[in-house]
């Protein structure tokens, strides 16, 4: 099966490892992924905040793009961005829902030289790992199972819902099953799905870094000793904060926060400049395994 | 053109159309008069009148006046629908003294002025309707209804409260009744409750003399472990298969002494107890409980050795020194006649897995009510104890109401009795353990006799009121306080802040809905359900315990959530129903059936197979097929397959029906 | 001698926007605003809840009865981090994350928000560098964002922003995306255009 890769702005900055482990396991794992030409930012969270249909047709412009590329094979567009696989499903979604909105961003994109007709598959890794690739190609490609590692799953909100059907969206179990396929041991914990507080850290800072630190918290509670994440946003308030959080709270964290592709990679057998572990804040080597 | 058509029975037509206003309900929308004006100078119309209110007596005279006055052959009134008013129509002709079927009615109503918008196109929409009936009904046939005997019988499926009520009514009316269970005991639900709102009533000793009384009444024959096959026949007339599972035991020789669960070969129970809902375990051979009705035990086929290995001690044979224990039983058939059928099936209650956002499942100490009915019931697996999965006795209580109820996700309607519920536990469990307890609701829904004193009285009772739907359970705490408990996080709408409160036990006040098999039962009896899966009734209003299909009535929860007393008054209501078809001696046919014409047929057999009422034979020797008058339903599949001709079915001749589609085709 | 400081709150029919509720339920994802039950599962479910001035129960009963003014001038529609928890667990099936966003819009549109808020500030930035090269550059963004709603915090973000430029993680440069980048302008002109054709 041929793949489309959409990376979104972020994977270009703060989550460059999760970008550079993402290619790393799809090659590792012999997939058909091509980055899609010419693409653009999705818009996230922010362009919806300022015009509606602006920040649809923002997002539609990828699809039609894909649509492009494929010819009459169903195209199966992946994007690890959290925000950009919301953004490009909810897209597709209106734009079958409301005729009024459909038609307004069609054409627009038809004067430019685009159409749209909502053929796009948009994927998550996750999905794609754990159900086209399946989880006994997972295993085999494994050379370094991740012996006492203890993996708090941690998903977020806009990978699971609302739109996502891949995975049960009160208690999904993809990242766990994945991460159980490598060797290491999914913790049970209750928050996998509730807000890192996204561009609050931000914006409203004390109540953005109360919300990361619930997590960390709670998962560290719990026995994990990672974090592993799918949103470059919820990666970077979770780790890149740890230092701010003793500040406030008072309180040492030290626990390491990971793509979960860069767990995939060095269970893989991949070397870490190849997965970006050096990228992160929080040194992945105080955990077991990851070395 | 049917200007010049004479009337089917070689008379000349003479047509009166009556325009009904229907108050305003058609007046308007459509432009009475003018239709009236309209009617008149069509072909064959004598006499051409509106009124009000034509269905009520003075519009009755009035047709009975101009049959009598102007010699009026044929009758048509264009008001509402047939199914409401044609039989007071034709009774109105009929009493004077013309033939009922001389008449027809125009849908000027449910067809035209409730579904067009524009007054103009109703007018014209209901001129061309008008036109249409009077060219129809020239073409007429005075036709007779015929009468066929019922049978007696009545049989009521399902055994709950409803089903119980319905039974006793009617048998001791002096009918036979067939009262077909499917568990292995009567008493329903009803049987699993300890107490009930609002007098707080021990449930089993309001059940269990109606229960006995079923047993022993001598006009009930009692078949638990069954369930209807298969059902044939029409109103009056009904014939059904009932299939009877083997029970292992024989009824007559069992006397429920339990030596026999005793002696079992299984130390103790490993069958999850259905009736506990899962809380306990019982052994293959097993008492459903104390109380059950027949008294007896049963045997699981599957969970049993000898049964399901074929190699087993038995020593439970041993143990019975009546010699009850029949291993050999096998599936029996009964088919029964009967002339009316009382549907009481109930409900099933919504599955909590469904919701995980509120941990049924997942974390042990979350209940939904019906297993809390089962802790608190003296006979229950805990004795009467509230006592959680985990030994514990709770200190504190959160009962949550609307649990898959008025969710678009799941159900929207409201279930009706979940807030008495809630209360009733609520106000059982500070009087048994003095817990703490939190009742989070959305709205507060006591609106029969008796139940908002009874809200008053729980208010006293110091339980809390949180008015705020819950959107999680969680085991995630953030003070010492929520330590190793359960926290419920909801917004206090009523103080307007968001509060966390942790407890020991989570109740889930789950949602009644229609059983699983619903949708195949209701095939088997021929009635519809409705959206939400209830089966339905035929008015919502007027018409609550009967169905579209004559003779199959609906008693309980199976037509939509309700309590006790009104199941128990919905069942009386079937029973009278019921009661009313059987005791009158005989139904009335509408004379709709198809007809052959022994001539034109060819022979072909295309309508043999096709009719699904196997109404139809073909007389080898005549080499011409017949109907059967009494099993045809007038479905009219024969009449559009007969390449022919041969075939027509009364009331809807080939005449009659290009006759109507010539009216319409003329002005429109 | 201190007095008891009252004030009076009281609302009359005159000061209610009918309209305000109309045109949030007229876009899409607005549809179910009128099915409120007001049960609170979404304040319930909200992890910011614990924050705002008016939960989201009650902006959505304020926005439907026409506190135009509260709404808007709420501090509810900024901490929203659009997490879809309320409008998954909605019973009437509301998108009332959706409505958050239309709010947001209506309160920048309006310009009411205190002086220097980031939120908008940060959504209009990224709007500039999207329409300009077709990505967003975060690390460029924040840096504007900061340094026009609280410069002096520069110093205090200075240590977080080189941590990132060390390990790679922030760009200088903004990265383009590729083919014609008047391309998004053009498109988002036409999009006016359309929307001015629908009207």
């Amino acid at each position: 099966m041929r793949y489309l890769y959409y990376p979104g702005c972020s994977l270009k900055g703060t989550g460059k490892a999760y970008d550079e482990s993402l290619v790393a396991v799809f090659d590792k794992l012999g997939m058909d992924v091509k980055e899609l030409p010419g693409w653009n930012c999705c818009g996230a969270t922010a362009y919806m905040s300022v015009d509606e249909t602006k920040a649809f047709a923002l997002a539609a412009r990828n699809l039609a793009l894909a649509e492009q590329e494929n010819g009459s094979d169903p195209i199966h567009l992946i994007a690890p961005c959290a925000a950009c696989y919301l953004v490009l499903n909810k897209v597709q979604k209106y734009m079958g829902e409301y005729g009024h909105l459909r038609e307004v961003i069609a054409n627009s994109l038809k004067a430019v030289g685009l159409n749209y007709h909502g053929t796009v598959k948009v994927r998550h890794p996750l999905d794609v790992f754990v159900n086209d690739i399946g989880l006994d190609k997972i295993k085999a490609a494994v050379s370094h199972p991740l012996k006492g590692l203890k993996v708090a799953s941690y998903y977020g909100c806009q990978v699971v819902r609302p739109y996502a059907d891949f995975d049960n969206q009160y208690n999904p179990q993809t990242m766990d099953q994945l991460m159980k396929a490598l060797g290491a041991e999914a913790v049970d914990w209750p928050l996998k799905t509730r807000c890192c507080g996204g561009t609050l850290t931000g914006t409203v800072e004390e109540a953005g870094l109360r919300m990361s630190y619930i997590l960390l918290k709670e998962a560290s509670k719990r026995g994990a000793n990672i974090m592993a994440t799918a949103c470059p946003l919820c990666q970077f308030n979770l780790e890149c904060y740890q230092g701010k959080m003793r500040g406030t709270f008072g309180d040492s964290i030290d626990l390491p926060v990971a793509f979960f592709t860069q767990i995939m990679g060095r269970a893989f057998g991949l070397e870490a400049k190849r997965i970006g572990l050096q990228r992160l804040f929080v040194p992945v080597k105080a955990a077991p395994a990851m070395a | 053109m049917f200007m010049e058509n004479k009337a089917s029975d070689g008379e000349q037509p003479r047509v009166g159309v009556y325009v009904c206003y229907c108050g305003m309900n058609i007046a308007s929308k459509v432009d009475v008069e003018a239709v009236r004006q309209f009617a008149e100078k069509l072909p064959n119309v004598v006499v051409s009148r509106t009124y009000k209110f034509m269905c009520s007596d003075p519009g009755q005279e009035l047709i009975a006046h101009d049959i009598k006055e102007q010699n009026l052959n044929r009758i048509v009134v264009a008001s509402c629908s047939p199914l409401l008013h044609d039989a007071t129509f034709r009774k109105a002709c009929a009493k004077a003294g013309l033939n009922p079927f001389y008449f027809t009615m125009a849908n000027i109503r449910e067809q035209v002025s409730w579904v067009t918008a524009n007054s103009a196109a109703a007018t014209k929409k209901a001129e061309a309707l008008v036109a249409a009936a009077v060219a129809r009904v020239a073409m007429h046939e005075a036709l007779e209804k015929k009468r066929v005997p019922v049978h007696a019988d009545v049989m009521v499926v399902g055994a709950g409260i409803s089903g119980i009520h319905a039974a006793l009514l009617l048998a001791n009316a002096g009918k036979k009744v067939y009262l077909v269970e499917r568990e292995p005991s009567i008493g329903g639900h009803m049987g699993q409750l300890d107490k009930t709102f609002p007098t707080l009533d021990c449930s089993a000793c309001i059940l269990t003399p109606k229960m006995s009384e079923v047993k022993n009444h001598p006009n009930i024959t009692l078949w638990t472990l069954s369930e209807v096959q298969e059902v044939s026949g029409f109103s009056g007339n009904f014939k059904v298969k009932v299939k009877r599972n083997p029970r292992f035991v024989k009824l007559e020789l069992c006397v429920a002494c339990g030596q026999c669960v005793e002696a079992c070969v299984f130390k103790e129970g490993r069958v999850p107890d259905e009736y506990n809902i899962g809380l306990s375990k019982h052994k293959p051979i097993y008492m459903p409980f104390p109380q059950a009705t027949p008294a007896s035990v049963l045997i699981d086929p599957n969970a049993c050795l000898k049964l399901s290995r074929g190699k087993c001690a038995s020593k439970c044979v041993e143990a019975c020194d009546r010699a009850a224990i029949d291993f050999e039983q096998k599936v029996e058939y009964s088919e029964v006649d009967v002339g009316a059928i009382i549907l009481a099936t109930g409900y099933q209650l919504f599955d909590a897995k469904k919701m995980p956002e509120y941990g049924y499942g997942k974390y042990p100490n979350v209940y939904t009510m019906i297993e809390l009915e089962r802790l608190v019931n003296a006979a229950g697996p805990t004795q009467g104890e509230i006592v959680m999965r985990d030994g514990r006795k709770p200190k504190r209580v959160g009962i949550i109401h609307c649990v898959g109820s008025r969710d678009k996700r799941h159900h929207p309607y409201c279930s009706s009795v979940c807030c008495m519920v809630s209360l009733k536990m609520a106000h059982l469990i500070r009087e048994r353990i003095d817990a703490e307890v939190f009742n989070f609701y959305i709205d507060m829904r006591t609106t029969l006799k008796g139940y908002e004193e009874f809200y008053d009285r729980v208010l006293h009772d110091g339980v809390n009121f949180v008015r705020g739907r819950v959107a999680e359970v969680t085991d995630w705490a953030m003070t010492p306080g929520e330590e190793g408990k359960l926290v419920i996080r909801v917004e206090d709408t009523l103080i307007g802040v968001v509060r966390r409160i942790p407890v020991d036990m989570v109740v889930l006040a789950t949602a009644m809905e229609a059983h699983d098999n619903a949708d195949d039962v209701r095939r088997k009896f021929n009635i519809s359900c409705s959206k939400e899966g209830w089966f339905l009734e035929r008015h919502p209003k007027l018409a609550p315990v009967s169905t579209f299909s004559d003779g199959i009535f609906l008693a309980g929860v199976c037509q939509g959530p309700k309590d006790i007393p009104e199941s128990v008054a919905q069942a009386g209501a079937a029973a009278a129903e019921a009661l009313a078809l059987v005791d009158k001696g005989f139904v009335e046919i509408e004379p709709n059936s198809a007809c052959i014409d022994a001539d034109t047929c060819s022979g072909c057999k295309t309508c043999v197979p096709l009719c699904p009422y196997h109404a139809i034979t073909f007389d080898a020797e005549k080499k011409i097929s017949a109907v059967n008058e009494a099993l045809c339903k007038g479905c009219g599949t024969c009449v559009g397959s007969c390449p022919s001709g041969a075939a027509q079915q009364k009331l809807f001749t080939d005449e009659q029906l290009h006759q109507e589609i010539e009216g319409v085709l003329n002005y429109v | 001698m201190s007095s008891l400081q009252i004030q009076a709150r009281i609302k009359h029919q005159e000061e209610l926007d009918p309209d305000f509720a109309n045109s949030i339920a007229a876009l899409p994802g607005g549809e179910n605003l009128s099915r409120c039950i007001q049960c609170g599962t979404c304040s319930s479910t909200c992890p910011v809840s614990l924050y705002m001035d008016y939960t989201p129960r009650r902006i959505i009963a304020m926005t439907r009865a026409g506190f135009k003014q509260e709404v808007l001038a709420s501090n509810t529609i900024w901490l929203c981090a659009s997490c879809y928890e309320c409008t998954v667990d909605c019973p009437r099936q509301i998108k009332v994350t959706d409505i958050m966003y239309a709010l947001k819009r209506r309160a920048m549109d309006e310009k009411v928000y205190p002086k220097r808020f980031p939120t908008p500030v940060l959504a209009k930035e990224f709007f500039k560098s999207v329409l300009k090269t077709g990505r967003s550059n975060e690390g460029l963004t924040v840096t504007w964002m900061i340094l026009k709603t609280a410069p002096l915090n520069m110093l205090k973000q200075m240590g977080l922003g080189l941590k990132l430029l060390l390990r790679g993680r922030m760009a200088l440069g903004i990265e383009k995306m590729e083919g014609d980048p008047t391309q998004i302008r053009r498109l988002m002109e036409q999009v006016e255009v359309e929307e001015k054709k629908a009207h």
